[in-house]
């Protein structure tokens, strides 16, 4: 049995030609996110990147959805609860704003709606179907407060 | 180090993001709120590990990663060992002089499941603290074996029910109390260590960056509330996590060279630990009359625990 193949990959076997050192192993497999050098993507912002076809933003899962949160900016205080629990990196801020839904990568999980503070909320869920500026169109009024 | 702002939510979200969407976890899955936040509460380069688990079949599905930095997966049982060899490595080489940029600042961390960490990669993970890297390890801890059917693993509690210890006629579910996996780590002698949860995403940021910053190796158990194996809404999953707080089934601190123990989260009202039971599916028969007494004992075990806890923070011992 040839063991060749295991050369190019560094594993060390007895009586192949090439040894090579423990700092010398390449990878078995390795998925490169970014195309080219990788620089430090903390400094990145999404739409600066040079996004390889491995990096998994390239996919989507929208399909998952049967329901989707639809955003209404008129109310929106820019708390930032959405982004910072959003389980889906699927809330857009920007320069502390709340921009929109990365609706590529949503999977409708209604979290956002549910950490939304104002009041209506500024997010709500709806059938996956609806059109957006319909939902906007019948956006509840502000709930008054039920004294008992 | 270049940690991030965290003084308010507005200033946090200025990051970017490194953990990327499209990763196949549970819609309403608190894995990845965890990374994401790990990811976000500093801007160094990271050397991340994975044992097996949701989290790592989850972000790893062949051809896509869901990591923007470095990350590695070997095996179940030994992101510790992944990632303290990468240190390991990254030391010998900037002694060598080797590295083409060794300035650049680094952090390694390792993700393991309760499963992989309390039970199957414990051995892994003592070593590598006993052996004393510059590392964080953090625990998503969600009380069982999610990514292979929900089993019962040595960090679910007492009363709840599993795929290998199931609740019906003649039991009440699993037996056995959780593992104190905290004081476990803290008695490795490890510089940091602290039970965190992302509800209280303030707590858990500066928890995430203290860890990072303090050299050695430091030890977090992260609350990762799992709607497909605690049986509730995707929607809940803040709001469970915030009943696992309020009522102290999950308090919130750390420990500092193994004594200086801080409670960072006091909830004005502590609320009955019923409410937390009754919001999921897996303690749904502890309300029969016949396990009332299990949960007479899980709010008797967590009014102790908070004691303990609590006289620990005073003593300083
Ligand atoms: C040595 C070994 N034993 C068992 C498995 C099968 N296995 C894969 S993931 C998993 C469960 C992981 O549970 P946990 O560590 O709690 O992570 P979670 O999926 O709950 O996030 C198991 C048992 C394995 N991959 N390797
Ligand atoms: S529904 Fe869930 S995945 Fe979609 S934006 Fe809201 S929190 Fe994110
Ligand atoms: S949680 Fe609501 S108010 Fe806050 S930023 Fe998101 S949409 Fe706006
Ligand atoms: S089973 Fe639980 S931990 Fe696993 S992806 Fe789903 S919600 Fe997350
Ligand atoms: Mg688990």
């Amino acid at each position: 049995m040839s063991l060749q193949g295991n050369d190019n990959r560094g594993i060390r076997e007895l009586g192949a030609e090439k040894k090579v050192g423990w700092d010398e192993v390449t990878q078995g497999v390795a998925l490169n996110s970014f195309v080219g050098e990788s620089e430090n993507s903390a400094f990145l912002k999404a739409e600066e990147r040079n996004y390889n076809d491995f990096n998994s933003y390239t996919a989507t899962v929208a399909s998952w959805r049967i329901i989707k949160p639809v955003y209404n900016r008129d109310i929106c205080i820019d708390c930032q609860n959405c982004w910072i629990w959003c389980p889906d990196t699927s809330i857009i801020s920007r320069d502390k704003q709340m921009l929109g839904i990365d609706y590529d990568h949503c999977k409708g999980c209604g979290v956002c709606v549910e950490v939304c503070p104002t009041n209506p909320k500024s997010l709500l869920m709806f059938s996956e179907a609806k059109d957006n500026n319909e939902a906007l169109a019948g956006w509840p009024v502000k709930e008054k407060k039920v004294k008992n | 180090m270049a940690i991030t702002s965290v003084k308010n939510l507005k200033e946090f979200s200025t990051n970017n993001d490194r953990f990327e969407g499209a990763h196949l976890l549970c819609p309403g899955c608190a894995h990845s709120m965890i990374v994401r936040e790990l990811m976000n509460c500093t801007d160094d380069n990271l050397v991340i590990s994975s044992n097996t688990g949701c989290l790592e079949v989850s972000t790893a599905v062949y051809p896509y990663t869901s990591w923007d930095t470095s990350w590695i997966h070997i095996g179940f049982e030994n992101a510790a060992t992944a990632v303290t060899g990468a240190e390991a490595m990254y030391k010998a080489r900037k002694r060598k002089g080797t590295l083409k940029d060794p300035d650049a600042p680094v952090k390694f961390v390792a993700f393991g499941g309760d499963g992989s960490t309390y039970d199957i990669g414990f051995q892994w993970l003592s070593g590598a603290m006993e052996r004393g890297h510059d590392f964080t390890y953090i625990c998503l801890d969600n009380e069982n074996y999610a990514n292979t059917g929900g089993q019962r693993s040595s960090a679910t509690p007492i009363g709840a029910t599993t795929s290998t210890a199931q609740a019906g006629t003649h039991s009440y579910g699993k037996k056995e109390k959780k593992k104190d996996i905290v004081s476990i780590m803290a008695a490795h002698g490890s510089p940091y260590v602290a039970q965190l949860a992302p509800n209280k995403w303030k707590s858990m940021a500066k928890g995430f960056q203290k860890a990072l910053e303090t050299e050695g190796p430091c030890f977090i158990n992260t609350v990762s509330a799992c709607t497909t194996e605690w049986k509730f809404d995707p929607k809940d999953t803040i709001h469970v996590t915030d009943l696992a707080t309020d009522s102290l089934m999950f308090p919130i601190y750390e420990i500092i060279e193994g004594h200086e123990l801080n409670i960072l989260y006091r909830p004005k009202n502590i609320i009955s630990v019923e409410d937390y039971l009754g919001a999921q599916g897996r303690y749904k028969h502890l309300f029969k009359p016949q396990n009332r007494h299990v949960i007479e004992q899980i709010q008797k075990d967590i009014d102790d625990n908070w004691a303990r806890l609590q006289r620990r923070e005073e003593a300083r011992i």
